[in-house]
């Protein structure tokens, strides 16, 4: 357990018994704060999140472990055949089927626009598009709530002046998820420009030159030369744009409340609303569930990269 | 850079028409020039990036303008363009009426000790895993690294009880601890350490130097812009942080802006457009100014993690 079973680089076999303890104690010392920490409040949570869901605990119990029992798969089998959760699951995938590629769709066009030679007002743009990332989502939203306003918003507004009579967004079960998506890709994007773009320098010059020569288009040169090239960096911009997405919570929670008629409510929502009524283990078996969808998408992102590259 | 105007004749091989007339530079290679549009700047393109820039900036113009104007002006069909009574009664009523002061106060404080406690515990940890031997050390990065990706949705329902039978609910521990040892920038820290080189902690060692001072007067000195870039992720993401603090905080004196923000917009002030705009502006506007001014930072870390 001491020094001597760790294995050391060969610039320090010669140093010291003493020297190396010196090292192993720094280590200790150095790692401690962030540990202790760390282990209280995030890996004990996640261990506890998922022995939670396998229990009847309630928000009167919080003081009261002892009245606690296990119920094994009961929140399980009971969210399963809640309706309402496999409507909020329903809503998160949709979210997440239109919303992710639609995203990254603007952003690819942003970044090989930007990537197409054009010098001047190189960094206006890239700051521009960056600017609604930084920004809150809750302050976003509350944003464009005054935006999508039925009557004095300026989208129906604009949509008025080319004859359009804009729908009340927000208050239609058939548009008020889209227009929650359009936001979330508005907001989202400037994170992706900046991946892509930096995926993009990776792509060599002399390979479209050459391509151009032989009468390859700009939309051929795109699809076998860009593409190709810019695969794992789009899967890894799809993964990181899909976790994101999978937990959406505060845009349905400021825009709609979750309506109309619970057509905006998430994965991540309902699980609030529950922790809320005190239904604690519920919650909890339904934030595990969505955790568990999180860390496929993440696994299966590294079984690609590493299948091709 | 240079090249965008006129294509370099070293296609070579390939490229035998080009070879051809070397001395003549632009009419014979005329149909070159329109198959390379690569290098090229298209006004198209400037058009197409302008009018997409009009659409992400645009709300953030119509926010501003929104939070001058006094209500009647909010409800009117259609709006005007320019506010016709500039008024700052929104914000007067924002910082004297409602309590936007303490929130403002709140969201900052919580924010500045979160980054603190993240570049101190990340830094430490980050060096320890990147260049000093010790058992267990491969455990603890699998730890960090494997809680990367967890969402904050799947730990609240537990620590909401771990923090009320620590008697932390509705105060200022309670909006920190649980953010205080991100494991993001550990992964950072331990990155940015590893590029640098072994050799000055061995010169460091041999010179006497004790192991704490290495890291302390030597190494982390020059994790500048690393730490530049950690802190400002971190501030930002706590500024914004929205679900543990709406957990959490549950009386008005103890709120973030972000959820006094959205209380107030889901609330009985629901539909008073003029306070909720000036509201939106006391969040938005700092880190916007913040942002402008460090921009490059906020790049190289994207560049560097890919995780906003």
């Amino acid at each position: 357990m001491t020094a001597g079973s760790i294995s050391s680089p060969p610039s320090s076999r010669r140093r010291p018994d003493r020297g190396r303890r010196r090292e192993v104690v720094a280590g200790y010392v150095l790692s401690l704060p962030f540990l202790a920490v760390f282990l209280v409040f995030t890996i004990g949570p996640v261990i506890a999140s998922f022995v939670m869901s396998f229990t009847d605990l309630r928000s009167s119990d919080v003081r009261n472990p002892l009245a606690v029992a296990f119920v094994g798969v009961e929140n399980y089998s009971k969210l399963f055949a809640d309706e309402t959760f496999r409507k909020a699951a329903f809503n998160t995938a949709y979210f997440v089927v239109i919303g992710v590629p639609l995203t990254m769709g603007l952003a690819l066009a942003v970044a090989v626009a930007l990537d197409s030679g054009i010098t001047r007002l190189r960094t206006f743009f890239r700051v521009g598009y960056y600017l609604p990332v930084v920004t809150s989502i809750v302050a976003v939203a509350v944003v464009w709530r005054f935006l999508l306003d039925p009557d004095s918003g300026i989208v129906n507004t604009l949509l008025g002046y080319v004859g359009i009579e804009g729908p009340s967004w927000l208050k239609s079960t058939t548009w008020a998820m889209p227009s929650i998506i359009v936001m979330s890709a508005w907001r989202n994007m400037g994170s992706l420009v900046i991946i892509f773009l930096a995926g993009l320098q990776v792509v060599p010059k002399e390979m479209h030159e050459a391509a151009a020569i032989d009468g390859a288009g700009p939309w051929a040169r795109f699809r076998h030369i860009t593409l190709p090239m810019l695969r794992p960096t789009l899967l890894f911009g799809g993964v990181v744009t899909m976790i994101g997405y999978l937990q959406f919570f505060e845009e349905p929670f400021v825009m709609t409340r979750g309506g109309p008629l619970d057509s905006t409510l998430s994965t991540a929502y309902y699980t609030y609303n529950q922790f809320g009524f005190g239904n604690y283990s519920y919650a909890a078996a339904m934030a595990y569930v969505l955790f568990v969808v999180i860390a496929l998408v993440t696994a299966l992102q590294f079984k690609w990269l590493g299948s091709k590259d | 850079m240079t090249t965008s105007t006129r294509p370099e004749p070293t296609a070579g091989p390939v490229a035998p028409v080009v070879t051809d007339a070397p001395e003549q530079p632009t009419r014979p290679r005329r149909r070159h020039h329109a198959a390379i549009a690569e290098p090229r700047p298209v006004p198209w393109v400037y058009a197409v990036l302008i009018g997409g820039l009009v659409v992400l900036v645009g709300p953030f113009l119509w926010m501003l303008l929104g939070s001058f104007r006094p209500d009647r002006e909010l409800k009117q069909v259609p709006p005007a363009w320019l506010p016709e009574n500039p008024t700052l009664d929104n914000y007067r009523t924002l910082f004297t009426e409602l309590d936007f002061p303490t929130y403002f106060f709140n969201s900052t404080v919580v924010a500045v000790a979160i980054t603190l406690g993240n570049l101190i515990f990340c830094s430490m940890l980050g060096y320890a895993l990147a260049k000093l031997h010790f058992p267990g050390k491969r455990i603890i990065f699998g730890l960090v690294l494997g809680t990367l990706m967890v969402p904050g949705v799947v730990t609240f329902v537990p620590l909401f009880v771990l923090v009320s039978n620590l008697g932390m609910v509705n105060s200022f521990p309670g909006l920190i601890f649980p953010f205080l040892a991100g494991p993001f920038g550990v992964f950072l820290m331990r990155q940015f350490f590893q590029s640098l080189p072994d050799e000055l902690i061995h010169a460091a060692r041999v010179d006497g130097a004790a192991e704490l001072r290495i890291f302390w007067s030597i190494m982390l000195p020059l994790c500048k812009p690393a730490l530049a870039t950690l802190g400002i992720l971190t501030f930002l993401a706590s500024w914004n942080n929205f679900l543990w603090p709406l957990v959490v905080a549950q009386s008005e004196e103890k709120y973030t802006l972000p959820v006094a923000l959205a209380i107030y917009a889901i609330g009985e002030n629901k539909s008073d457009y003029g306070l909720l705009m000036a509201g939106s502006v006391a969040i938005i506007v700092p880190v916007l100014l913040v942002f402008l001014a460090l921009q490059k930072h906020f790049v190289r870390g994207i560049a560097m993690t890919g995780i906003k």
